[in-house]
Parts: structure tokens; sequence; C-alpha cells
């Protein structure tokens, strides 16, 4: 599989001969395009654009597979050589980065002044910024912190027609004009490739503590939970792990100075009684490990539901998991956030799967699929569409007309 | 008016719900900016999404402009009418419709007063924490409009983070649903960009809202400092220290003058008052003060008080809301700006308005949110001396520039409006402005609604950059150039 030869010499002349290489053989894109600053993602994208050849932009490549398979893939685009932090405003508590910038290394700077990005992703070691903004990947931080799009203030996109184009600013608080960085934060990479990004900054926390509990069951579990949520805690972060294997249990995080700290304990204590423990702060991965963990047949998904609703999603897990034989594990955030995975022969688990779906659904909820067995038959990965779906597609339309970004992977084949 | 449009209107509202006597449009003709005026040609006041539906659909076939308007607190000019258009009134569409606390969500209709969300869920605790400072009069559809901020915004965010869902009437009628009640749905993030359109995209009709527990313990601090040098290193070394106050925020001596004369807070007669409000755990919280109190005392505070009631809070907070309104105590006329700096430039671009203030002999009184670098000067004149409205405008707007110039922003909280416009192809480039255009056309192909704010001169949807060719909408007579 091959580009047309005019358009690769286009693209070697824009991004330099080397930078223009063979897809890998498990990719279905047929070539590999990596530019090295925003003006030559600009025109590579507008080649492709006037040719009428599919781009996949890529960061890391660790969530190449979320979304439903592209339609068509012609030009993968590597975002990894535009890898710079370009200002840490330590004392402004902002941070300007390219997209290509793995989250490791941005901490890793931002550490150096006390700071942080108050978002734990996925595989921080190889994710970079813009992968994570497209997919808007966010952990269990959000619960104090907000999630990415509470986080960026600024972006710059590369448009399919060669338009590169910044909204937002370096001020965390600014109103002029439309908000474009909530617009292409979890878009997928559809509208745009974002080239770069500025977010607001936290402080790294002097102290943190994590505390966990069980309880017996997931409806004494999430009033457990709840009676948190209701109270003054200033909790960082709470989740619930379970697993058919019978584990039931819940992490909560604590930020701030010793004294903090300690009263923290001592009110959690006093809203759920007995059985609060120290807890490993490995805990927190448990996301993270759905997929480390996770075996060729798996089935992994996002599901979101309100708080309230905890309860009835595992029991729904549970109950449509033992039907089927099938072992599962769940994550799940207080926020009404979760992950869950099914172990099982095809096609049993994604059929659980879209019996968890119908039930979130019915309350307004979503299950999002992340990850499926490569044989399964194709089943849409966003669920059912809105009333704003026409919407949607306007605003896909004004901005990739040519669909020559990640054409058919989006929500309603966006 | 057109007199079967206007019929159509009455039939859809009845008599009681349209305004259109000359006597009675005055009321509409501008929002909280006065200083710019443009008679509507009606007013409606609709009761129900069907009847805001209705409304835009005889716009959407008639081709007229719409604005729609909340309170009409707004520092912009957002609700303006504009010239041959209507306003749509949300006043009457004021319901809190849910109230659920085991998930923290709050559903109201667009007229409902932003402190009257707070005062529905604080007896169980919860508070709706964007705060603008008009906020016992001022809607949730109009900050939703705006994406209004507040004080409180430091540490809890602006609007937009409180807002999950929103029922949108479009430019052309239809109805539809973003976000909801959920953190995420699959999609774009058309909630996030509604929010702060200035209500160019749409009409909200219903808005879900996120509640916040009332933390455990509060505390204001009031530190009184030199001048405003030492109040803002104060602020860095706060944030160096790894703390996110509630809020932080700084009044320079001539708006200390003005509070005191307005509301009498007892403030200290000083150079730059800074207020500092901690708020959580009490443990946490009370250490923290000891931190905040050796950090002011360092930088040269030498006045410190921290309110020991509730009612002592509310004094503090009482001077500074009050702060816009009581320039009118010092000079018959002000003009409010609302740039935004990087904060570390707050030193700088201090003595470039002092330098400015002397030589166009008008006064600044700075009020400012100091944590962000959200900056408020307050340009003090007299518009029955000739000139000096010019003299004052030509200043706010060299502000501004300032602002732009140290890598801030034209507006942190009080939106482009009508009155900033101009100044936005200073802050984005063409293709920026360019790129904004195409998410207007997707939700608003025609332009109807509030078509000649935030951006200037734009271009129709589906108009190329670049020489000027009339768009077929235009040579068909069905839009006009404005």
């Amino acid at each position: 599989m091959t580009i047309p030869q005019a358009i690769d010499e286009q693209l070697r002349s824009i991004v330099g001969a080397q930078r223009v290489s063979g897809a890998p053989a498990d990719m279905r894109c047929k070539v590999v395009v990596s530019p090295g600053t925003e003006k030559e993602a600009a025109a590579v994208l507008a080649c492709a654009d006037q040719a009428g050849l599919a781009v996949i932009p890529q960061g890391g490549g660790t969530k190449l597979r979320w979304g439903n398979p592209p339609e068509r893939a012609d030009i993968l685009l590597s975002m990894s050589r535009l890898d710079r932090v370009i200002e840490h405003a330590w004392a402004d508590l902002t941070v300007a980065v390219e997209a290509g910038c793995t989250m490791q290394n941005l901490q890793d700077t931002l550490a150096k002044q006390g700071q942080r990005l108050a978002l734990d992703c996925l595989w921080p070691q190889k994710a970079t910024v813009g992968g994570i903004l497209s997919t808007n990947d966010s952990g269990v931080l959000r619960l104090r912190y907000g999630a990415l799009r509470d986080l960026i203030i600024g972006v710059t996109i590369a448009l399919p027609d060669g338009t590169l184009a910044t909204s937002g600013g370096k001020v965390v608080k600014n109103v002029a004009g439309y908000d474009l960085p909530k617009l292409v934060t979890g878009a997928l990479g559809t509208l745009g490739v974002i080239t770069r990004a500025i977010f607001r900054t936290h402080p790294v926390c002097s102290g943190s503590l994590t505390l966990g509990f069980n309880a017996p069951d997931f409806q004494a579990m999430q009033e457990k939970v709840l009676a948190i949520q209701n109270s003054q805690l200033a909790h960082a972060a709470l989740q619930i792990r379970a697993s058919r294997a019978g584990g039931l249990e819940a992490d909560v995080l604590f930020e701030g100075r010793i004294a903090g700290l300690q009263a923290q304990e001592k009110r959690l204590h006093a809203v759920i009684g007995a059985g609060v423990a120290s807890a490993d702060h490995r805990g927190w991965r448990a996301k993270e490990d759905l997929w480390n963990d996770a075996r060729a047949e798996s089935v992994i998904a996002k599901v979101i539901v309100i708080p309230a609703m905890l309860a009835r999603t595992l029991e729904t897990l549970k109950s449509v998991a033992a039907a089927k034989g099938l072992t599962w594990k769940a994550v799940m955030q207080a926020t009404g956030i979760g992950w869950i995975r099914m172990d099982g022969t095809e096609p049993g688990a994604l059929a659980s799967v879209a019996e968890i779906r119908n039930a979130a659904e019915a309350n307004g909820g979503s299950l999002t699929i992340l990850q499926c067995p490569a044989s399964t038959e194709p089943m849409d990965c966003w669920g059912a569409t809105a009333d704003s779906i026409s919407l949607m597609r306007a605003v896909k339309q004004q901005f990739d007309p040519k669909r020559t970004l990640n054409p058919g992977r989006f929500v309603g084949g966006i | 008016m057109n007199q079967r449009i206007l019929d159509e209107f009455r039939a859809l509202v009845g008599e009681r719900g349209l305004i259109s006597s000359v006597e009675e449009l005055h009321t509409y003709e501008c929002d909280g900016l006065t200083n710019f005026r443009v008679l509507p040609q009606a007013v409606l006041l609709p009761r129900n999404v069907e009847q805001v539906q209705g409304i835009l659909q005889i716009c959407h076939r008639e081709r007229m402009p719409f604005v729609a308007r909340g309170s009409g607190t707004g520092l912009s000019g957002g609700a303006l009418p504009v010239e041959n258009g209507i306003v749509i009134s949300l006043a009457r569409l004021n319901r809190i419709l849910e109230v659920d606390l085991e998930n923290a969500r709050v559903v109201v209709e667009p007229g409902v007063i932003n402190l009257d969300v707070t005062g529905r869920v604080s007896p169980n605790q919860f508070f709706y924490a964007p705060d603008p400072s008009s906020q016992s009069v001022c809607s949730i559809g109009g900050n939703v409009a705006e994406n209004s901020g507040g004080a409180h915004c430091l540490k809890y965010g602006f609007t937009t983070t409180h807002v999950l869902g929103l029922e949108v009437v479009l430019p052309d009628g239809s109805l539809v649903h973003l976000g909801g009640r959920m953190l995420e749905t699959p999609g774009y993030d058309l909630t996030g960009v509604f929010v702060g359109s200035e209500g160019t995209l749409g009409i909200a009709t219903k808005v879900v809202l996120r509640i916040v527990k009332r933390p455990e313990c509060i505390r204001t601090l009031l530190a009184a400092f030199p001048a405003t040098n030492e109040a803002g290193a104060a602020v860095s070394d706060i944030i160096a220290a790894g703390m996110l106050p509630a809020a932080m925020e700084m009044m320079d001596n001539l708006a200390i003058q003005a509070a005191e004369a307005a509301v009498q807070t007892n403030y200290p007669d000083c150079g730059a008052l800074l207020l500092v409000e901690l708020d959580g755990p009490t443990a946490e919280v009370e250490a923290l003060m000891q931190e905040v109190d050796a950090i002011s005392r360092k930088n040269g505070a030498w006045e410190i008080r921290v309110a020991q009631t509730e009612a002592e809070r509310a004094v503090v907070w009482k001077g500074r809301k009050a702060a816009f309104a009581a320039m009118g105590r010092i000079s018959p006329n002000y003009i409010v700006q609302d740039g935004v700096i990087p904060r570390t430039a707050l030193p700088h671009v201090m003595e470039e308005i002092a330098r400015l203030s002397r030589e166009s002999g008008l006064r600044v009184a700075n009020v400012f949110h100091a944590g962000d670098g959200n900056l408020h000067p307050l340009v003090l004149y007299d518009r029955r001396i000739a000139g000096q409205e010019a003299a004052a405008e030509a200043l706010s707007s060299r502000i501004l520039e300032l602002c732009l110039e140290a890598g801030g922003s034209i507006t942190g909280e009080h939106g482009v409006g009508e009155e900033k416009k101009h100044m936005m192809p200073k802050m984005f480039s063409e293709p920026d402005l360019e790129t904004m255009q195409r998410l207007r056309c997707a939700f608003d192909p025609l332009r109807l609604a509030n078509p000649t704010k935030v951006f200037p001169t734009p271009r129709l949807c589906g108009e190329k950059p670049g020489e000027y060719v009339p768009h077929p909408v235009e040579t068909a007579g069905l839009a006009e150039r404005f």
C-alpha cells in the first residue's frame, strides 16, 4: 500500500525525506509522516486534504485504537517531534507545551518548581499531551481539580486546510472569543490536530494520605461513598474497586498539611464509622491495571452514570457477567465515571457490555468501548447519539469538510 | 416593525409578553454598560421553551436578528439590542426545576437569579460557586452567556466549570440538548463552547448546574500594605508556598476611599489592601492562615485583621463587592475595565497605569482579583467636561493594550460584547478569528443570534477570507452586512 508518488514527494519536501517512512505492518496507514514544527504539521494536513487522503494523528500511540476503526487511513501523522515544554511560567501557574510532549516529561519539568498538572492519566511515560487531550483521559484527581476541560486555558490547532489557529490564552481567566480548547478536548482529533496547549498548573501538595475501607455489598458501598461526598471532607480522590473475585474496596485520597491530614482522617472515621485503615497508594493504579493484566479477548469500557447509580451499575455488571460466566473488574469514581473489564470468550463479553450500556443509557448515562478483541463483530464503540448529533456534524463540516481527519472514528460516524 | 409580524408575536406570547411602545422599549435600550444604547423593535417575554422556539422560528423565517437578555447587568454591552432586531427577555423563565442533593445537581431555567440557587440549597450546606459581584440580581442565563466568574473562581472555577448540561433553542428554532446530568457525554463538548458564547449561538432555556458542598471552615484575612507592589509580592509568595486560596482580592487607595464612602467598612487607610480567603477543613485552614499572616508581614503589611465571625466576614466582602458602584461617591462617571495579565506583570502594569493616569489627568482606581491577574481598573471622569469621556475611553483602551502587551487578555469575566469587539484583532490573528467563525456558522449560519457582538465585522458563513465578494445570501437580499 502506497500513496501517490507526487504526494509522497510533496510530503518529503515539507518535513524532510527522512521524516516520511512506511507504516508498520500492523497499522492501517500507508505512510508515517513526522513534522518537526507546527507549520509543517499544518502543511502536511493541507497536502493530505487537497489530495483526498485520510490522516490519523498520533501522539504516543497508546490509545490509537480508541474510537471506531477509521473508514479510511492513509497518513499516520506522528506528533512525537513536537515535544518541547515551551514555557513554564511557574509564578503565574501556567505552562505552554507542544502536543507531542509526554505527560511524564511535562510533569518532571513542572516538578522542578514544585508544581504539577493536576491530572493522573493512563501511561504517562508514553502518552502525549495531544493524545491525552484528544481522548479526554482523566484520572482520579478529577474529583478535586477537574478534568482536562478545566485545566486547559489555551490551544493551537492545525486544521485540514492548513490553517493554524490559536484560541484561549496564557492567563487562567479569559473569556475573549469562543472556547475552542474545550471544543477540541475529547474530539479525538476529528476537527483539527492539536499542536500546542497551555494549562493552568497546581502546586504539588506538601503531603498526602490514602485511606481505605470495605463494604459488604454495592449498595452499602455507594451509601458510604455518597456520605463522604455529602460531607465537608476535602478529599482529592475517591474510588471503588470491585471484581468478580469478591473484592469490594474504596480508596480515599487526602492532600495537604500534616495537621489537616490528621484531622481529615478523624473526620472520615466519623462519617463512615469503623473500618477505615491506611491503604496502599498502588490502589490508585487500578484503572491502568485493567489494561496491564488484560487478555487478548478482554473488553474494556468507560461507563458514565450519576453518582447515585454506582451501585446499580455494579449490580448490572455482576449479574450479566454471571449469566455468561465471565470474570470482570471495575474501578468506579465517586464522580460517576468508571472503567470496567470483562474477560471471557466472545461474543459473551461484548453482549454483556451492551446490556450494561443499555442500563446506563436508560438513565442518561453512556458506555464507550475502549478495547475489544480484533476478531469481534463491529459494534459502535460510542453508543446512542443524542439530539445534538446533527449540530456536531455541522461543526465537523465547518472544520473538516472533506473528512480528512480520523474519518468515521468518532461519535455518530463523524 | 411590520404589523403582521408583531401580531404573530402577540399571538404567541400574549399581550403581556410583548412590549412595543417606544416609552417602554427604552428600559431595554442598554444593559449595565450604559454608554451604548439602541432601541429594539420589540421586546418579547416568553414564559416557556415552546414560546422561545416559536419566536426564533419567526425570526428565522423573517431573517430578523435577536438578542437574548437576562437581568441586563452585563458590563460589555452583550445584551445591547441590535438595529432592526428584537430583544428576548428570559426573565419569566425563572423556575428552579429540580434540586438533586444526592448527586449535587440543580436544574434551573435561565431567568433564575444566581444567588437564589445558593439560597435554595444552603439549608443543606451546599452552594453554587460562581459569584459575580452582581449575584443578587444577575441571572443564570446571563452567567452562561458570559461565562461569569467572581472572586471565588480562583479556587472553584467559572460558570463553565459548573454547567453540565443545557437545553438550547438554536437560531432556527430547533431544540437541542447539550451535555446532560453526567460529568461527560460522548461527542464534542458543545456545552463547553456554548458557555461564554455571549448569546451568539442560541438561547439556553434550561441549565443543569453542579453545586458544591460548603467547606467546614472559611477564614478571611485583610492585610494593609504601603502599595500594590508589596501586596502583589505577598500574593506571589502565597502561591509559591503551594496554597490555593478560595479568593485573593486587592484594592488600591482610591478604591478603598470609594468603598469606605459608600458602605463604611472601616478598611485601614493604606496604599493597597489585600483580602485573602481560605476555606476547607479547619485544621488545614488554621495552619495556612498562619502562613499567610507571616508572608503578609514579611512583605510589609502593617496591619492584619482576620474576620472572627460570619458578620465580620460579610462586612469585609461588602466593601469589595460594592467597589464598582462606590465609584459614584468619588466621581460622576467611570468606565470599568476587565483586562487580565499574567500576575507577575502586575508591578509593571500598575506603574504604566499610574503613568497613563498622570498623563491624561484622569484618576484610575484599581480593584482586582489578584490571584488570577484579572484587573478591574476604573477610569474616573466627568461627562460634563468637554472631551473627558473620549479621553477616558482612550485611556481605557490603552490599559487593555497594556494587558495584551503583557501576554494577557482583554476580558476575564465581563465578556467582549459590543464594547471590546474592536480589540479582538489585537488579541487574535485573522486565522484565529476565522476559525471561531466556523463554530458560529455551525450553530447559526444566518447570523441572527446577537449578530453584531464579540467579533468585528464577521464574515458571513461560507465566505472565504480575501477580497470582498458578496455572499449569495446577501445578493439574494436575505441578509445584510453590518
